[in-house]
């Protein structure tokens, strides 16, 4: 019994101190995004790694989220002789949830894991070591550029997704299931509001972006420079990724939607 | 054992040193200085904080106790900036390396370069060239880290380290895990620098022969303390079991080749 509130206890104190070496890490990494504006090479090499090469992922799942769309909305709407709006649901489902949340899953997946690894193996290799020795900051040669680079991509990615997710809705609902393609894409047009769905999107694809790219570079710095150090590093980067984005979608959209 | 500090003829000087890594002592209480213009060699098993020693001196991790003076700067009393200027005038090689994997060898030696001086791109060019001219790899200019061979990219490293022209290097086991031939290039590499460039160097090994035949004084370290230092001859006829124990590299002595256990016989037959 003792043990077991030992160990709640030790646990509980060295989450706390990683929550610490994560914020502290924050701020090293905020103060450092300045001196990112006289090196754009390290910002584009890194939207590059990090937003581009996550295209094709991107792609492909929005494109079926949104066939799936198509296909349930029709069947439900169909019922109430509503088919007309489907556009107007997919694009809200879109644009308001699945877009930023499944976008930045992918992300997590796709970016997260990799950036943890890199991160996780440039430690283990002393590479970091190896420029602190040289006199150069690793957080703003190595981190800041990176963050940077999520911050800017998750939205952008996120668009991405919603857009093709229409596409994909369109071609379900009115290529085979027979949707007026005007209704769907006027509905869309009535239904969807600039101020309440793009923009509170936009935001939560702004937030999201940013919390994976932090949580997946402390993974990666605050790793045990070994092989196991930095695998573990790479599944804890996914998790924790996971939880946050589902978490933080619950309290944005109760503060955005919601009249809690 | 209490070292005054001879700043004209020290470059880096230790005193009262102790270090812990949770429980245990890697330093308990150890002095020691390295002469300027010399090799000085830091000796003693894997394990006993060699490294460690070394990240101390650069300032990366701080002791519990003690202090360590380069160059007449209190390492670890220094403000982040000043620490920061300090380290562009100490070269380190890493025991792997530690060349940044995403730039080939060009720009990993110009990193330092661009990074701290506004010399013009043409000029970085040819300082890039000349280093590694100075190391044999001008023609590997374009490879990437991940084609080099061990020795090639431990050379790379070190025309990296001298880039900025530093006033010591400090090289963490040079020797480990080369071909003959690389060894051999490494060690004249080490002896060349720092007769022609003036560096005061710290080699840092577990390889007996070769730092025996270039190093100027040695230190040998084990459980947290010095156990022995001189220079070469003297190291040789030190009258310590350990030591001899340490530089002819018997399987048993001092340090039992059998790590603590029960009785042989008993743990056989027991169940
Ligand atoms: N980051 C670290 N965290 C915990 N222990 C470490 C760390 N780095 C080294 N150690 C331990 O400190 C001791 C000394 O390590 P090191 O200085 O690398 O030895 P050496 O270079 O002489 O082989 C070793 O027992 C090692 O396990
Ligand atoms: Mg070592």
């Amino acid at each position: 019994m003792t043990q077991f509130f030992q160990r709640l206890g030790h646990s509980t104190l060295s989450s706390f101190a990683k929550l610490g070496r994560g914020s502290f890490f924050l701020m090293q990494i905020l103060k450092a995004t300045l001196s990112v504006i006289p090196r754009p090479r390290l910002l584009i090499n890194q939207l590059y790694s990090v937003g581009v090469l996550s295209f094709l992922i991107i792609s492909i799942s929005g494109l079926f989220v949104g066939m799936v769309l198509g296909l349930q909305g029709f069947y439900i709407l169909s019922d109430f002789g509503a088919e007309e709006t489907l556009g107007m649901m997919v694009a809200a489902s879109l644009v308001r949830e699945l877009g930023p949340v499944v976008a930045a899953l992918l992300f997590a997946g796709r970016a997260g894991s990799a950036l943890t690894a890199e991160i996780g193996l440039m430690k283990a290799t002393e590479q970091l070591s190896g420029m602190e020795m040289m006199a150069i900051d690793p957080i703003k040669r190595i981190i800041a550029p990176r963050l940077l680079a999520g911050f800017i991509s998750m939205p952008l990615l996120a668009a991405l997704f919603s857009a093709i997710g229409v596409l994909g809705g369109h071609m379900v609902g009115v290529g085979l299931l027979g949707v007026d393609d005007g209704s769907y894409w006027s509905q869309m047009q009535a239904g969807i509001d600039f101020q309440d769905d793009i923009i509170n999107g936009i935001i939560k694809s702004i937030i999201f972006g940013f919390a994976v790219s932090w949580i997946a570079l402390f993974e990666g710095y605050d790793a045990i420079p070994t092989s196991e150090g930095v695998s573990r590093a790479t599944t804890r980067t996914v998790v924790n990724s996971a939880f946050t984005i589902l978490g933080l979608d619950f309290i944005l959209t109760a503060l955005m939607f919601g009249d809690i | 054992m209490d070292i005054s500090v001879n700043s004209a003829t020290d470059i880096v000087s230790i005193q009262n040193l102790s270090f812990s890594r949770g429980d245990r002592k890697i330093f308990n209480n150890i002095s020691l200085s390295i002469p300027r213009g010399k090799i000085t060699a830091i000796m003693g098993p894997s394990g006993t904080g060699k490294t460690t020693l070394l990240k101390l001196i650069g300032g990366q991790i701080h002791p519990d106790q003690g202090s360590v003076i380069v160059d007449n700067h209190n390492v670890h009393k220094l403000k982040r900036t000043d620490l920061y200027t300090l380290r562009k005038r100490m070269g380190m090689l890493f025991q792997s390396g530690a060349l940044l994997t995403d730039i080939n060898v060009f720009d990993n030696v110009a990193l330092p370069l661009r990074e701290h001086t506004r010399l013009s791109d043409s000029m970085i060019r040819s300082l890039v060239l000349i280093k590694l001219q100075a190391v044999g790899l001008r023609g590997a200019r374009d490879l990437m880290p991940n084609e080099l061979s061990g020795g090639m990219a431990r050379r790379v490293a070190l025309a990296r380290a001298i880039a900025l022209d530093p006033m010591m290097i400090m090289y963490d086991e040079p020797f480990t895990g080369q071909d003959p031939i690389s060894l051999g290039t490494i060690v004249e590499l080490i002896n060349d620098l720092n007769s022609a460039l003036g560096l005061s160097s710290i080699i840092v090994s577990h390889d007996i022969e070769e730092t025996v035949s270039i190093a100027d004084y040695i230190y040998i370290l084990s459980e947290g303390k010095i156990a022995g230092q001189g220079t070469p001859e003297q190291i040789k006829n030190l009258d310590s079991a350990w030591v001899q124990q340490f530089m002819n590299g018997d399987a048993d002595g001092p340090v039992p080749f059998h790590y603590p256990a029960d009785d042989y016989l008993k743990d056989l037959f027991e169940s």
